[in-house]
């Protein structure tokens, strides 16, 4: 139980990388079979939704981001990986907000991706349009990455 | 359970969405000279398989083509079941009627229908139910049992008729998609008010109207039962007070006014469909597109093979899915 701190720290790292991972894997296949009718009917159009396919894969790259800070923070990376019970859940809760919101706008961009998919089978003029609609579903995807990074990297310092 | 996405489905159809006809290409149709000009305009649009076929060909071919992309799309076509309930029941009433007269003619028959329409007329023949999906049985003795006794054609298309809308009535409340339910409610309810108006035309008992209308959720059968043996005027009055009041008007014009405005108000409530990115809704939508426009084109075909007036063809003319 001495270095329980650190096991919730890891904890942290790991649901920030599985769950945000977790998600846009799901977006990225569910967009990735409306992208396939496209194609099948129309190869044309494969760069267009290749694009929009790929949008709810950023979750998982950010999952992967803050992991890989707070894994390099606390040491496992190299270095002392002594902590205190207190600092290793401050770690946990500032993974979560990545491993939350990273799941789910994954999930919910990959829906707007699909529709969008649609529109640009229909209207292959309008992607620019068609990216902008997943595109502010990222925005809370990028706020949860910022409070993530902020708070991973305000912790080291607190006399916890 | 969580419903069914068909993403990948759903997407092809919005690309199959691209190439249905529009009104544009009606009116084109509408103003070909001739009917041979109205075969190469469809030709050209994709309908047939670019060999020379005939009209009736090309519109049955541009049905197995739904048919068959259903196919690939959908693992159990049992869901568009609701869709060929009419066919298989009209079959039924073909094999009991041919049965009956002891004649042959295989013409008679829809292709499309969740049984073959061979193993309906063997089941006839052969008296043997069994064959028959269950809740086609008992219509089945019924009708064929009183045509023989009674030699009542009509009775016999009112028992039929019914336990086909039945059928629709019951696939609808089973279904758990939105399209499939109202296809299901609005033709039940159609059908009910063309059973009224013309029971009442041909001054027909409370008894036998009673036992034409099926149950379905937006008309009371029993309030439409007493206004078409009390009158037209109480049928229209009834009708006024039920989400049909617009059928009205369509009534009072003509019986063929009242189709167009049923086939109208489906392909209206269907249209929001092409922008559902999910579910079976889109593909069942798709399907009464497409049914939709190989009846238009069939009208307009046969108006022009007839020579009739462009304006008399236009107002027999459907509205379709995309704009």
């Amino acid at each position: 139980m001495d270095n329980f701190g650190v096991v919730l720290a890891l904890l942290g790292a790991v649901l920030a990388a599985l769950m945000a991972g977790a998600g846009s894997a799901v977006g990225v296949g569910r967009a990735g079979e409306a992208a396939a009718g496209v194609v099948t009917e129309d190869p044309s159009k494969f760069g267009k939704v290749l694009i929009l396919q790929l949008l709810p894969g950023t979750q998982g790259i950010y999952g992967l981001l803050i992991a890989f800070i707070t894994l390099s923070q606390i040491g496992i990376l190299g270095g002392n990986v002594e902590m205190s019970l207190a600092k290793g859940f401050l770690y946990l809760l500032a993974c979560l907000p990545m491993a939350i919101v990273g799941y789910w706008s994954a999930l919910k961009q990959s829906r707007a991706a699909v529709a969008c998919i649609g529109l640009v089978s229909k209207r292959p003029d309008q992607l620019g349009k068609a990216i902008i609609f997943p595109a502010m579903v990222e925005t809370y995807a990028i706020l949860a990455l910022l409070v993530s990074i902020l708070a991973i990297t305000g912790i080291g310092g607190l006399p916890v | 359970m969580a419903e069914k996405q068909y993403t990948y489905a759903v997407a092809r159809i919005r690309s199959k969405e691209l190439s249905l006809l529009n009104g544009m290409f009606l009116e084109q149709l509408l103003a070909a000279r001739t009917y041979e000009e109205c075969l190469q305009l469809l030709a050209d649009k994709g309908w047939g398989d670019g060999s020379t076929q005939s009209a009736e060909q090309i519109l049955t071919g541009e049905q197995e083509k739904t048919w068959a992309l259903m196919e690939e799309l959908v693992d159990d076509l049992s869901v568009f079941d609701v869709f060929l309930y009419q066919n298989d029941y009209h079959n039924l009433k073909a094999a009991i009627k041919l049965v009956f007269t002891n004649a042959e003619m295989p013409g008679a028959f829809f292709t499309h229908g969740t049984v073959e329409w061979e193993t309906i007329l063997k089941a006839i023949q052969e008296q043997d139910y069994s064959l028959l999906p269950e809740a086609m049985r008992a219509p089945a003795k019924e009708a064929f049992d009183l045509l023989l006794h009674t030699r009542d054609g009509q009775l016999c298309d009112v028992i039929i008729d019914k336990a086909a809308l039945d059928a629709i009535h019951a696939a609808g409340k089973a279904a758990d998609n939105a399209v499939i339910k109202e296809y299901a409610e609005l033709t039940v309810a159609a059908a009910n008010i063309k059973v009224a108006v013309r029971a009442q035309k041909t001054g027909k008992s409370l008894d036998f109207v009673r036992r034409a209308l099926a149950d379905c959720d937006t008309l009371d059968t029993a309030k439409l039962a007493q206004a078409a043996v009390e009158g037209q005027e109480a049928i229209y009055s009834y009708l006024s007070a039920t989400p049909y009041a617009d059928a009205v008007q369509e009534l009072k014009e003509s019986p063929s006014a009242f189709e167009r405005w049923c086939d109208n108000l489906i392909i209206r409530r269907i249209r929001p469909q092409q922008y559902n990115p999910f579910t079976l809704a889109p593909l069942a939508a798709y399907v009464l597109a497409r049914e939709n426009e190989i009846k238009t084109v069939r009208v307009i075909l046969s108006g022009k093979l007839n020579q009739l007036r462009m304006e008399s063809i236009r107002e027999r003319l459907r509205e379709m899915y995309v704009n």
